[in-house]
């Protein structure tokens, strides 16, 4: 039989049960979609996700107080965590890869300009903040790198802070206070955005030895310490360790690399993606079911066109063929359909909500009409069986 | 050019056996016109669906041509049926979702015949049997004497050297079943061999050869006097 006339075939019995061919590939359709919908939204957030994160860059490492161990518990219990101090990050500033060390100090305060007030985000950082996470400044000049352990009260403001106290006007040299204290600005910051839910913009950046004053805190939050191009994150690691460990006397603090957080990331989305997967699975199966239903409700209404066919010189493997082909093209077209309508929904919600990235791989694509495929020959191939093992004699003679 | 030697046919229905063909010796020359008659249940069916191929003997040998064809694979089974033999069924068994045309292409599509030389044959057979403006006609569209014409297209568009009708005016009035007999007939003049099995007393005595069966068994077996 020629290719051509093999689908003729196929396509005219699909035709002539238009309704329920049509509602057979829905099962699969929905199936395809749920699948693609949700893998390309997932893909949008995982890329969007990368990306927040690797804006730092990749050659970050920080160190954070208190040992957390892979089970999640703390060996805190054991004895009293020893702060992470400035001094500690001077300390880090001297290994000879690291090109830029920040002490890091997060918290709120009120700030004052004037007469307007706000209560922002204050972040205690060290002078090199902007080399280490590649941040721009729009005009004066960062924090200078003054004593650390004493530095002079300057502050530089994000962008949208810098709005929100001056307006139009010009806020360098100005004094502002923050939490009580008084500090003069010497720079604005480019607009970052919001990275990981951290607005950037609405932030006063301060010495970190002061923001550990303001809070009154002994420890920093962390140390972040970028290193050059082409060393290797273990040799990082380790030398941060000998260090510490030098200062501190034992381990009792977490270096996390940005692979490492790559890593727990990647895992996270490959959860979810499983997840969607088995969703998307289970009304696979659902099709596939219907397509079996279908098709076995096919074969014993034909069973009259089947012993036809075999009498008029059709062999078993071509009646085989005929309805294996028409539960493929029901899973195919619906493969198919299903793909527009993911591919189509996935795309409408980015364009209602553009905030939600989406992204389809062509490489999923692919899968996904080449898994309807499969489904297809999987839901046929017992009810073909069925029709090609039909004693011709007795299938001409059934009601 | 047909020749059956003790061929049996026995159905296992519960634990007993139907003895549905019991040693059958039966020789038919090519062009011959043969007219199988008999009781229900008597075997006709059996016997015709056996020497088309569409069912294998318990026991005996059937040569077609010479050649034994008992022991052929299921494959050359199914080509033989395709070129040799020709089926005319009483209840038409056309496919439903097909126009006279599509339905009589059918053997030809399975053959893998390429498009343009199928559309000639079936054109020109389609001519023969007068359907030709029936062509594009759907099965439920036409007469059931326009039905058993397209099935008999069907069984010779692929100009085979027997056909064989299981009852074909078995659903027709008297009128068209009078018309179906004389296309058969027209065939059988052209050289093609035909057997019919008719309940039709009048049929069945119009062929030049008339098979009786009973139980299984061939009861009488007579050439036609020269009166016809
Ligand atoms: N598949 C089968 N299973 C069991 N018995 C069968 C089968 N097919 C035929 N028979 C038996 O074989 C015998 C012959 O059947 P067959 O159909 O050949 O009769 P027939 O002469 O064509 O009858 P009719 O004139 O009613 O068509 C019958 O007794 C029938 O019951
Ligand atoms: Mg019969």
């Amino acid at each position: 039989m020629l290719m051509r006339d093999f689908l003729t075939l196929t396509g005219s019995s699909l035709i002539a049960h238009r309704m329920r061919s049509f509602l057979t590939t829905l099962g699969i359709a929905v199936g395809i979609a749920a699948v693609m919908l949700l893998t390309s939204i997932g893909e949008g957030i995982h890329q969007f996700v990368l990306a927040e994160f690797t804006q730092f860059g990749t050659t970050i490492v920080s160190v954070s107080p208190g040992r957390t161990t892979t089970h999640g518990g703390s060996t805190g219990m054991f004895g009293t965590v020893r702060p992470l101090t400035i001094e500690d990050a001077e300390a880090l500033k001297r290994l000879p890869y690291a090109r830029a060390v920040v002490p890091v100090v997060q918290g709120n305060a009120e700030v004052e300009a004037g007469n307007r007030r706000r209560r922002t985000n204050v972040y205690g950082v060290g002078a090199q903040m902007p080399e280490a996470f590649r941040m721009d400044i729009s005009s004066g000049r960062f924090l200078p790198a003054d004593d650390p352990t004493a530095p002079r009260a300057f502050a530089v403001l994000g962008s949208q802070l810098r709005e929100e106290l001056f307006g139009s006007r010009n806020p360098l040299g100005q004094r502002i206070g923050i939490g009580g204290n008084r500090y003069r600005i010497i720079g604005v910051m480019a607009s970052k955005g919001t990275v990981l839910g951290f607005d950037l913009d609405d932030t006063v950046y301060i010495p970190a030895a002061r923001a550990l004053e303001l809070f009154n805190r002994e420890s920093l939050f962390e140390i972040d310490v970028m290193y050059e191009e082409g060393v290797s994150a273990d040799r990082v690691v380790a030398g941060i360790k000998k260090t510490l460990m030098a200062r501190h006397g034992r381990e009792d603090f977490t270096i996390t690399t940005q692979e490492q957080m790559l890593d727990v990331l990647g895992s996270i989305l490959n959860i979810l993606t499983v997840a969607v997967g088995a969703i998307g699975g289970i009304s696979l199966l659902v099709g596939a079911i219907g397509i079996v239903t279908i098709m076995t409700i096919a074969v014993n209404e034909r069973t009259n066109e089947i012993g036809l066919l075999r009498a008029i010189g059709a062999r078993r493997g071509q009646v085989l063929g005929l309805f294996l082909g028409e539960a493929v093209v029901l899973a195919a077209a619906g493969g198919l359909a299903g793909l527009i309508l993911g591919v189509g929904t996935a795309q409408l919600l980015h364009l209602l909500l553009p905030a939600l990235p989406v992204h389809t791989p062509w490489l999923f694509v692919f899968v996904a009409e080449a898994v309807a495929v499969v489904i297809g020959l999987a839901a046929g191939v017992l009810p073909a069986r069925r029709a090609a093992g039909l004693d011709p004699v007795e299938a001409l003679r059934a009601e | 050019m047909i020749s059956l030697e003790q061929i049996h046919r026995d159905f296992q229905v519960g634990d007993q056996v139907v003895h549905a063909l019991d040693d059958i010796n039966l020789d038919i020359s090519a062009g011959e016109y043969v007219s199988i008659m008999g009781p229900s249940g008597s075997g006709k069916s059996t016997l015709l669906n056996l020497i088309g191929l569409l069912d294998r003997a318990t026991a005996g040998h059937y040569l077609l041509n010479g050649e034994d064809v008992t022991t052929l694979s299921d494959v050359e089974q199914a080509a033989t049926r395709n070129r040799r033999i020709g089926f005319v069924f009483q209840s038409f068994h056309l496919v439903p979702r097909l126009s006279a045309a599509g339905n009589v292409e059918l053997p030809l599509i399975l053959a893998g015949m390429p498009a343009a030389e199928r559309k000639a044959r079936v054109a020109q057979t389609l001519q023969a049997l007068n359907l030709t403006d029936r062509a594009h006609h759907k099965p439920d569209q036409l007469s059931g004497g326009q039905r058993q014409r397209v099935a008999i297209a069907r069984a010779t568009v692929t100009e085979p050297a027997v056909v064989l009708a299981d009852e074909p005016t078995g659903n027709l009035d008297h009128k068209s079943g009078g018309d179906v007999i004389n296309i058969l007939e027209s065939l059988n003049q052209r050289g093609i061999t035909l057997m019919v099995v008719t309940h039709d007393a009048e049929i069945g005595d119009r062929a030049t050869r008339r098979i009786k069966m009973r139980d299984g068994r061939i009861e009488s077996d007579t050439q036609a006097d020269a009166d016809r």
